[in-house]
């Protein structure tokens, strides 16, 4: 964990409302492991002081850049910052996901621009699988071309049916899930190992297929942070035990935790 | 020196440096800047990204007798200039401390001020029964104004008799320095000033959150599970420095002055009101390198204006 205050290196649209902010990070750039985040100070962000946490899409020796929709204050904020605008960043943060299991079939699940998180996975990863991307249309489905280069086998799914399967990402991932189950035993379900990022629920809807099925997801859990070191504990949530529960901190403990660990609330 | 060798210096040579280092009962900071229990976790949560040695001590955050749970989420909300929180003081306890804490901390060179608190009058006891041998202990805080602890806490930073008590109790089983916290929202905060000095204290730390609050209009809920919570950061800081300028006009004691330190200036401000020393608090959250810059903007504005020693700025506002 570093902390640089460095400069923007580039900024552009990305696609639709999607940007790419890649910033100069000597320190923090070759530190990076896929599923880990950044604590970024945005300026100009006035009278609000608290940082705000990114996933890191892409790392290297040289910076780090995150993709990022302008939702609220803080990426609002962002849209000015021009090449040589002064930043502050903390990472990499933040456990990441593990490596993948002996003889286990990756898939990706993400939604919307959750994918980001996923791509160094994706590249990391020494067996490519399948990726299911979903969002509300085919504007909301990042990325495609850079995970199918990589070997991935790509399966959009959209809301509004403009690209892919027409509904949830679940949509695409349950019949094609179903068909892998009715080969039973080393073909079946159980030799898969999920990486998921995405909304809550769409976290939730693939920990409980993942324990249902008995195969293996690795969530990355998104909790509003504060210090995003795991000093304030804002960003807990609650981790079964072998008697009960405890408070795991999403920013130090995870983000990335198992689909069995979490208990939802 | 010997008297041969003390001719005058060269007229290039640097000025001397000011002093920094500031009592605290028989405690000894090396720089007047400590950090803000609840702010800076144990100390290894920071140690990637702060010099712990820099610090003139480790505040950790709040340990009561027993492990404690805290609040259920949300727990903090940012506000205009601020956040909220209500954290609900989860910890390892006294014994925990000990076992994941103190082997880290021991090698620092650096004292370690511990943040004590209780849901009544014999938990104060019992933390200090615990935690008292450790060598690495170097001073108690005592919480006596968490806003977001039913059981006690706040209530007896609210009423000067069982304020005393408290003290009194934990005077009774120790002989390392012990620093209430004051409560903000009190009608006079120099009687608990006095109260604390009576009491057997060594120092007083002013302040702790402001109780405060938010709602969601569209929800209609509070933005904090707890419902309330303490307002902290750079909005409360002319609070604190009017609390301080109050306390120090009717104690002696030194005061560890705290709320909303953003930049060396703020803490200058909390040492010409009356503080002795500072705590940097949700700044640490904001920018972890503050602590660092405010040490050394202190020693620079000392220098500036010909100051050999940073006592000589404590409590000289002209008013």
């Amino acid at each position: 964990m570093k902390q640089e205050k460095t400069t923007v290196v580039e900024h552009h649209n990305f696609q639709g409302d999607y940007r790419i902010l890649r910033m100069a990070a000597p320190e923090i750039g070759p530190l990076v492991k896929p599923g880990q985040f950044l604590h970024l100070l945005i300026p100009h962000l006035g009278d609000r002081i608290l940082r705000r946490p990114f996933s890191i899409y892409k790392a290297d020796t040289g910076g780090v850049s995150i993709l990022y929709k302008p939702v609220g204050r803080g990426t609002e904020s962002m849209i000015p910052l021009r090449p040589g605008d002064a930043v502050d960043i903390i990472g990499p943060l933040g456990n990441g996901f593990p490596a993948l299991g002996n003889n286990k079939l990756p898939v990706l699940v993400a939604g919307g621009y959750g994918n980001a998180a996923l791509y160094l996975k994706a590249k990391e990863s020494p067996v490519k699988g399948v990726a299911f991307f979903g969002g509300r249309t085919a504007e909301d489905i990042l990325c495609i071309e850079e995970f199918q280069v990589l070997g991935w086998d790509v399966r959009p799914a959209t809301d509004d049916g403009s690209l892919g399967t027409k509904g949830l990402v679940t949509a695409a991932f349950d019949p094609w899930m179903q068909e892998l189950g009715a080969g039973s035993g080393a073909q079946g379900v159980e030799k898969l190992e999920l990486f998921v990022c995405g909304p809550n629920p769409m976290l939730k809807a693939m920990g409980d297929r993942a324990i249902k099925h008995g195969f293996t997801a690795w969530l990355s859990m998104d909790k509003n942070m504060a210090c995003g070191v795991g000093a304030c504990l804002t960003c807990v949530i609650k981790r079964r035990t072998t008697n009960g529960w405890e408070w795991a901190r999403c920013c130090k403990d995870g983000p990335v935790f198992e689909s069995r660990e979490i208990i939802w609330e | 020196m010997e008297p041969e060798n003390s001719t005058p210096p060269p007229p290039n040579s640097p000025p001397k440096q000011p002093a920094m280092a500031v009592r605290i009962g028989s405690m000894t900071m090396r720089n007047p800047v400590t950090v803000a229990s609840g702010t800076f976790g144990y100390g290894p949560e920071y140690a990637d990204l702060v010099d712990l040695n820099r610090l003139g001590a480790i505040t950790v955050k709040g340990i009561g007798p027993e492990e404690h749970i805290g609040n259920p989420t949300p727990r903090t909300f940012e506000t205009r200039g601020g956040m909220l929180n209500a954290i609900g003081l989860p910890g390892p306890g006294a014994q925990g401390f000990i076992d994941k804490y103190v082997p880290f901390l021991a090698p620092y060179n650096v004292p370690v001020i511990v943040n004590i608190w209780g849901k009544n009058m014999d938990d104060y006891g019992k933390v200090v029964e615990i935690l008292d041998d450790e060598e690495t202990v170097s001073a108690y805080e005592i919480n006596l104004s968490c806003p977001n602890v039913k059981e006690g806490g706040s209530a007896f930073g609210t009423d000067t008799d069982s304020f005393s008590r408290v003290i009194e109790l934990v005077r009774g089983k120790t002989q390392k320095p012990i620093i209430p916290k004051l409560a903000p929202n009190v009608s006079d905060i120099g009687a608990f000033a006095k109260a604390a000095e009576d009491s057997g204290a060594d120092a007083i730390s002013i302040m702790n959150s402001y109780p405060a609050m938010a709602i969601n209009i569209d929800t209609l809920e509070p933005e904090l599970a707890n419902r309330t919570g303490g307002l902290s950061g750079p909005a409360i800081k002319p609070i604190a420095i009017k609390l301080v300028w109050d306390a120090a006009k009717a104690t002696k004691l030194p005061i560890i002055g705290m709320g909303g330190i953003y930049e060396p200036e703020d803490a200058i401000e909390f040492m010409i009101a009356g503080a002795t020393a500072v705590a940097v608090g949700t700044a640490n959250f904001t920018d972890p390198s503050t602590v660092a810059r405010v040490i050394d903007g202190i020693e620079d504005y000392l220098e500036q204006k010909g100051h050999s020693s940073v006592a000589d700025i404590v409590g000289t506002v002209k008013a």
